[in-house]
């Protein structure tokens, strides 16, 4: 059976009522600073002068980082890796928000914020293990303020919330101080803004005012279902219900991110409380590397898509302008090649765990029941060597 | 050395008397749940400290146990060391995933960089008269989970010391309180003593004919049973566990190689309950020992019933004695 067009989300008649027609593309209300043309657009709450070297930076980290999803990808079709959530098309929707960051702001991450990883300083190859299947995270997530990728659909949501209420218990809010006061970001999908979770983390941070800020990419999928099966307002609205601001940016757009997550940013370390971004995108590839979309959705929408691309739009520009020539485009290249390099090699290297690590850190103070199955498998394994097999 | 300074505690001000010393202790000791703060707790286990430690330590949380311990997991990993109240054993599990997927996970996945210094506490257990859901026994669910450290407290000078070394710990403890007996027998706290090791059971009654285990609300039982008993000549040894996870049985076993003959009573299910697991132990380790099957006596494999008939499901003296007959004449 040939899956039908996606529609968009039909409101009804009661609901247009209130949140006005169905829009298409995230309609009006989408924060915008650079069109899927690369044109470059005002936004009279949200716009700031970027840098020739802020922008190139943008396109450079985008370019990274696609090329480490796409190498990623590749390795697991070669075997190398057990699965991969792909992060195609999200790469403005997490560089605009990773690097609006500061190096106190500590991140909450589903597993597919590979983007936003990289803008925290996290070794790409570390993010291979999970998936690998050698461990469930290698970095450490004290060094780079970067918290272990949760896999449970939005159970993260709370840590991130808990995380900032004990900011706000450090007196690290609203100091003035912009190397003390400190945010915290909370990624979820659209799926996720429907678990229990979700919805509890944006009434306990609305209750205490804790500084965390909901930054939601909305891929329009959760694994096969639209989002019009998770709800029936855009998103952002949702925020508002809860007793805090909610914004729709552009998600595909880097220098709309940038500036609309830096504002989240802001009021969460001034201590003004949460924010939920709605950074409206679309997941380019499958689910995971084992999903199959042709199942249920059209090529249609993914041409549609295709024409928003964030890594082309910020190309033309860049060129058009000036801001970039073949020489920087021939070195990202060749930066590029060295990373999928350095991920090929790294990731075939990366050791399988002995048998015995399995026993390892499950509890602080290890039990005196786990220390006797610990040696008792040891033996067990070591019988096996004395026997010569 | 100070001078001995004893005072006479319930559980519930054992309790409270614990947490409030912990939170004198370390300012990163936070306590957080439903009704905690003004109104001290519907048991009132937390009455005062709001009062005396602020409402930013002291927290009253939204209606939501899922978003309690999930915001202490965030809390923990900043560097406090949270003490969530859940507010009746049979609300625990709108936060099941959160204890169980992270909060029990959290230093394993990490490799120990980011270990749970968090305390569970629920008043767990029936006999209260109460309507559905609030007198449930839920421990071998998380005794059953790796990660989780589980006790259960049963008196009001072990409530005292317990909970502070639950919170002093750096894993995650499961930490059930008998709600039965919060404001039933007084017992004399020295607090210039030495407690005994958190996850270590104790014989709490010499014997030398059976012995019966038990821990939280049921330890109760178990003594009125030997004591009644013992009118009859019979002599029980009871062992109060303590610890569910780790279970901490060489007490048991010691016992059982003198006694021969062994009950095991809890409040919650009978099937796979921590009887079957403490039951299949002692089989490996005292097998020739035995001189009877071990036996368990604890709530029937049904729903907790209405509470008017309540004391039926729940294990009593005649039931841990009729058990220990039964032992005997095997």
């Amino acid at each position: 059976m040939t899956p039908t067009p996606n529609p968009g989300p039909d409101f009804g008649p009661g609901l247009a009522e209130v949140f006005g027609p169905q829009q298409q593309d995230g309609g009006p209300e989408l924060v915008q600073l650079l069109t899927p043309e690369g044109e470059r657009r005002h936004h009279d709450d949200f716009d700031l002068d970027f840098s020739a070297e802020q922008l190139r930076g943008f396109y450079r980290d985008m370019v990274l980082v696609r090329r480490l999803d796409t190498e990623a990808t590749a390795l697991q079709r070669h075997g190398e890796l057990g699965i991969w959530a792909q992060l195609l098309g999200q790469e403005a929707a997490q560089i605009g928000c990773g690097r609006a960051l500061r190096p106190q702001d500590y991140v909450f991450p589903t597993y597919r914020e590979h983007g936003v990883a990289w803008c925290k300083g996290v070794d790409p190859l570390d993010l291979l293990g999970l998936f690998r299947g050698v461990d469930h995270g290698r970095w450490d997530p004290r060094e780079n303020n970067f918290h272990l990728y949760t896999i449970v659909i939005g159970a993260q949501a709370l840590h991130a919330t808990g995380y900032a209420m004990g900011v706000q218990r450090d007196g690290a809010v609203g100091t003035g101080d912009p190397e003390r006061d400190t945010a915290v970001v909370a990624h979820f999908g659209d799926g996720a803004s429907s678990q229990g979770d979700v919805n509890e983390a944006f009434i306990f941070a609305a209750s205490y005012q804790a500084p965390v800020v909901f930054f939601c990419q909305n891929n329009q999928w959760a694994i096969s279902e639209p989002i019009e099966r998770q709800s029936r307002i855009p998103l952002y609205q949702r925020a508002l219900g809860f007793g805090f601001p909610g914004v729709r940016v552009d998600g595909n757009d880097v220098l709309a991110t940038y500036a609309v997550a830096q504002a989240a940013l802001q009021r969460a370390r001034e201590g003004s409380g949460p924010t939920l971004v709605e950074a409206y995108t679309y997941r380019m590839g499958a689910h995971t590397t084992t999903d199959d979309p042709t199942r249920y959705r059209v090529d249609d929408d993914v041409e549609h898509w295709k024409l928003k691309d964030p890594i082309a739009r910020l190309e033309v520009y860049l060129r058009r302008n000036g801001l970039i020539d073949d020489d920087f485009q021939a070195t990202l290249k060749q930066e590029a090649d060295d990373l999928g390099h350095r991920l090929r090699e790294g990731c075939k290297a990366l050791p399988d765990p002995a048998p015995s690590a399995m026993f390892d850190h499950v509890y602080a103070e290890e039990t005196p029941e786990l220390r006797a199955q610990r040696e008792g498998y040891a033996a067990y394994l070591g019988s096996f060597e004395e026997a010569g097999r | 050395m100070s001078a001995q300074r004893t005072t006479r505690i319930t559980l519930a001000k054992g309790l409270n008397m614990g947490l409030r010393r912990a939170m004198e202790d370390d300012p990163k000791v936070l306590v957080m749940g439903e009704d905690v703060g003004k109104l001290g707790g519907v048991f009132r286990i937390t009455d005062g400290l709001q009062k005396d430690f602020g409402e930013d330590r002291v927290i009253d949380s939204p209606l939501a146990e899922s978003g309690i311990v999930g915001t202490a997991v965030g809390m923990a990993l900043r560097g406090y060391r949270p003490v969530v109240e859940i507010q009746f054993d049979g609300f625990v599990y709108p936060a099941y995933d959160q204890i169980v997927c992270q909060v029990a996970k959290m230093c394993y996945r990490s490799k120990g960089r980011t270990p749970m210094p968090m305390v569970i506490r629920i008043p767990f257990g029936g006999g209260i008269g109460a309507v559905e859901h609030h007198s449930e026994s839920p421990e071998a669910q998380f005794a059953h989970t790796p990660g989780l450290k589980v006790v259960a407290c049963s008196n009001p000078v072990d409530g005292y010391w317990m909970i502070q070394q639950a919170i002093a710990s750096d894993d995650p403890v499961v930490f059930l309180e008998p709600k039965r007996q919060y404001h039933a027998d007084k017992a004399d706290l020295d607090e210039t003593t030495t407690p005994e090791p958190l996850f270590a059971s104790r014989v709490v009654r010499r014997g030398t004919d059976a012995t019966v285990v038990a821990y939280g609300p049921t330890v109760k039982t178990a003594m009125r049973a030997a004591e009644a008993a013992a009118t009859e000549g019979q002599s029980l040894e009871v062992v109060d566990l303590r610890t569910l996870s780790p279970l901490d049985l060489d007490p048991v076993y010691d016992s059982v190689r003198r006694t021969g003959r062994l009950v095991v009573c809890h409040e919650a299910h009978v099937n796979l309950g921590m009887g079957a697991e403490v039951a299949a132990r002692v089989a490996e380790e005292c097998f020739y020992s035995l001189e009877a099957p071990v036996l368990r006596v604890g709530g029937f494999d049904t729903p907790y019933p209405a509470s008017r008939i309540e004391e039926d499901f729940l294990p009593d003296l005649d039931r841990v004695l009729d058990a220990v007959d039964r032992s005997l004449a095997y």
